[in-house]
């Protein structure tokens, strides 16, 4: 039984460039949404904890925490950064919760990558100072590497590959909050410009702006503020390794250990007919596969197989990425899980709109954190409480 | 504490402290997290998750930081997140730690802290001059001791005092650190000493500051159950507090810290503690510069705004006092690896409890003591509050 819940969303964005906001406006807007999605709620005096998500080189400021809270409501508040993505201060704010010392929790993350120059540049900073980067080169060669070993270990063809392009970015077009929507066909992207072999340009997800801000409550507190509260039952998070040199090329174990945390702490055996829906990072498209067999999905090496049968599209039986995923709605850096579970979350209030998955009662979002990591995070929500 | 889960401290493990290391970052974590371990009698793989702090990335140049000290840190194959509050940090991260074991998730938890200022060229200030507003205050070409020795200044001006007064901080605290292995900076040194060292932007001196140092600091938190089993002298945390003020710290009267004030009450409020100066046998508030301690004993309620500085020279925050201040010799002795010098506070309260301190040891027998660190833009608070 579950004793935190998602009680407030709120989201601006997801688009290309938003020149319109600052980095604090998009912040102040996300919060104002979510605390009147929460019934209302006064920063200044209801909440109990502020978590946000943030690294200083994606913001190009030292110290990134100093430049929260005014736009939060959150001056003289408790307020501190996690710097990770938004699904692993989602569970920090569980675990705050559930000390039994917080009832209130409010978890902001945002991606302002318009404002970043040299993208590719800020990623080869995370890279190895000593082995690796010297060696220079556009890191994402790491994502082309990968796809192949992938490819060569699980007999995935590049067609299903760029399959997963033509889907997502189909779904995200009845999606407000996706900046990529688009009808393209499998040939687009397999004769589109080949960037990291055997990566093309049509299968990365491209940059992002917006912001998502949640407000988590206990049990007993979720119910005054809202009917449809939406239940976090389990998160689970996990590092492999930095290292490039020892790490599983075919696998993702970071979401295999992820995914089993979070199963365990839910109390689920058998995901593939326990979850209903699935919101995983396809940050690369070949990485939606990949990830959808790390969680136990399906099998290692079926998942391509799982797109060709249908089953993972919208009307399928396991639909994955309705959202758009990161392909359709756009890498939005720290915030990328938070727009998995900004969707988890309207998919199960039944407030997906034209999206909307019939009967939907439990969600899986997850996150991968991207180049040059290897670490990631799940979470399942539900919107029965037993 | 309303009958919820406890957490203790069962082992704490320190780097020597210095300005340029030859250990690379991830070799200085491994240092501090294997000495943790050994001390509390646990193995990696007993360990069920690894919480990380460490300060500006711009220090090492490494952007994502956390993942980059992952393995360092022993968290391959672990859950694991990096806590982030600027100079707060090494206070905060056991805070983390303690909700991780305090919510039912884990039994045991592996805190390390870690800062590597030495590879940031020609001087780990430049790397500070990136925590300005970009727009408002970057072009004036900011430093961090520009807006410390503003602090300063509004500080012995509201109270009327008189640098001789400050200075003895940095005597205590550099004396204090004569007696710690790990220290940088201990030195006999006199008041005079302090108020002749060359002046780097008025009020402020050489020998008012801690010095850039690299090191690393670790912790093991364990549940109340298996902490039970492995140890017969575990040290609880019983308060954990953190605030954050307005990002415009141009709006605030600098003589006071409001944050740090907000964050003691909650550690306070958590650990039933209604009379600070009386209940609090020993207390290392974080000292950068020797005025931050005395400000900062005033806003965790330790004595009366302006009275700190009259404390100190009654010998009341001496080791053998009736409160002793930075027992450890603090950042001003030990260095000001500012992650791991804040984790190091944490670690000299565990040691002074457990009778562990050695030649620092304060006498009494001390049941009760508190870390405190600051940071951001003279801006965040976070407080521990450790009983035996």
């Amino acid at each position: 039984m579950s004793e935190v819940a998602i009680v407030g969303v709120g989201c601006v964005g997801f688009k290309s460039i938003m020149p319109e906001l600052s980095y604090k406006e998009l912040m102040f807007e996300a919060a104002v949404k979510a605390y009147e999605d929460a019934g209302g709620i006064n920063p200044r005096k209801d909440v109990d904890a502020f978590v946000t998500c943030a690294e200083d080189y994606w913001e190009g400021f030292s110290i990134f925490d100093e430049f929260v809270p005014d736009q939060l409501g959150a001056v003289l508040r408790h307020l501190f950064t996690v710097s990770g993505d938004g699904l692993l201060g989602l569970a920090n704010a569980y675990m705050l919760i559930k000390t039994g010392h917080f009832d209130i929790v409010v978890l902001e993350a945002h991606s302002k990558a318009s404002d970043i120059l040299t993208f590719y540049d800020i990623v080869a900073f995370a890279m190895d100072p000593v082995m690796v980067r010297p060696l220079g080169g556009n890191p994402y060669y790491i994502a082309g590497m990968e796809m192949n070993r992938y490819l060569c270990e699980t007999g995935t063809t590049i067609e299903q590959c760029a399959q997963v392009v033509v889907k997502n970015k189909r779904n995200a077009l009845a999606n407000p909050y996706a900046a990529y929507g688009a009808n393209i066909t499998l040939d687009q992207v397999l004769w589109s410009e080949p960037c990291f072999y055997p990566l093309k340009k049509l299968e990365i997800s491209p940059l992002s702006d917006g912001c998502v801000v949640m407000v988590l409550a206990s049990e007993k507190v979720a119910k005054k503020l809202t009917d449809t509260p939406i239940w976090v039952e389990g998160v689970g998070w996990a590092t492999e390794t930095p290292n490039l040199e020892t790490r599983d090329w075919g696998r993702a174990v970071y979401t295999e250990l992820a995914a089993e945390m979070a199963y365990k702490t839910a109390g689920i055996t058998c995901p593939s007919r326990e979850i209903d829906f699935v919101e995983l990072s396809d940050l690369f498209a070949y990485k939606e596969l990949q990830h959808l067999e790390a969680l136990k999905l399906c099998k290692y090496g079926e998942a391509g197989m799982l797109l060709e049968d249908g089953i993972i599209t919208k009307d399928g039986d396991l639909p994955v990425n309705v959202s758009g995923g990161c392909l359709g709605m756009g890498y939005a850096l720290e915030a990328s899980g938070m727009q998995r579970l900004l969707e988890v979350v309207l998919q199960l209030r039944g407030k997906a709109e034209g999206r909307q998955i019939p009967d939907a009662e439990v969600g899986l979002a997850h996150t991968w954190r991207g180049i040059p990591t290897a670490t990631g995070a799940v979470a399942i929500l539900s919107n029965i409480k037993e | 504490m309303f009958g919820k889960k406890r957490v203790a401290i069962v082992g704490a493990g320190l780097t020597l402290f210095r300005r340029n290391l030859k250990e690379t970052g991830k070799e200085l974590a491994y240092e501090a997290a294997k000495m943790a371990l050994d001390a509390s009698g646990l193995e990696l793989r007993d360990i069920q998750t690894v919480v990380m702090g460490t300060a500006p990335d711009a220090f090492d140049g490494v952007h994502m930081k956390g993942e980059y000290l992952a393995d360092g840190a022993g968290a391959r194959g672990k859950p694991y997140v990096r806590v982030f509050v600027g100079g707060g940090t090494g206070v905060f991260t056991p805070l983390a730690g303690w909700w991780h074991v305090a919510s039912g998730q884990f039994d045991t938890c592996l805190v390390v802290c870690e800062e590597k200022m030495s590879s940031c060229f020609p001087h780990p200030a430049y790397a500070f001059t990136t925590i300005f507003d970009n727009i408002l205050a970057r072009p004036l070409g900011t430093t961090l001791i520009w807006i410390f020795a503003l602090e300063m200044h509004r500080y012995m001006h509201k109270h009327n005092l008189k640098k001789e007064q400050i200075a003895r901080v940095a005597v205590k605290n550099k004396k204090n650190a004569l007696d710690h292995p790990c220290a940088q900076l201990g030195a006999n040194i006199t008041v005079e000493d302090v108020l002749n060292s060359e002046v780097l932007c008025w009020p402020v001196q050489r020998l008012d500051i801690s010095p850039t140092s690299d090191g690393a600091a670790a912790l093991v938190l364990a549940s109340e159950d298996v902490a039970k089993k492995i140890t017969d002298n575990p040290v609880w945390i019983d308060g954990v507090g953190w605030c954050i003020d307005s990002t415009l710290w141009t709006n605030r009267d600098l003589y006071y810290p409001d944050y740090v004030e907000y964050a003691a009450r909650m550690a306070y409020r958590m650990a039933g503690i209604k009379n600070p100066p009386k209940e609090i046998d020993l207390a290392e508030p974080y000292d950068p510069f020797d005025y931050k301690e005395l400000h900062h004993m005033e806003g965790l309620l330790l004595c009366r705004k302006g009275e700190a500085p009259k404390l100190t020279e009654e010998g009341v925050t001496q080791r053998d006092g009736d409160l002793p201040i930075c027992p450890s010799g603090g950042l001003l002795g030990v260095g000001n690896p500012i992650a791991a010098a804040g984790l190091m506070k944490v670690c000299e309260v565990f040691w002074q409890l457990r009778g562990e301190a050695g030649k620092r040891q304060v006498p009494g027998d001390p049941r009760t003591g508190l870390a405190q660190a600051w940071g951001d833009l003279m801006q965040y608070g976070s407080v521990i509050i450790l009983r035996r």
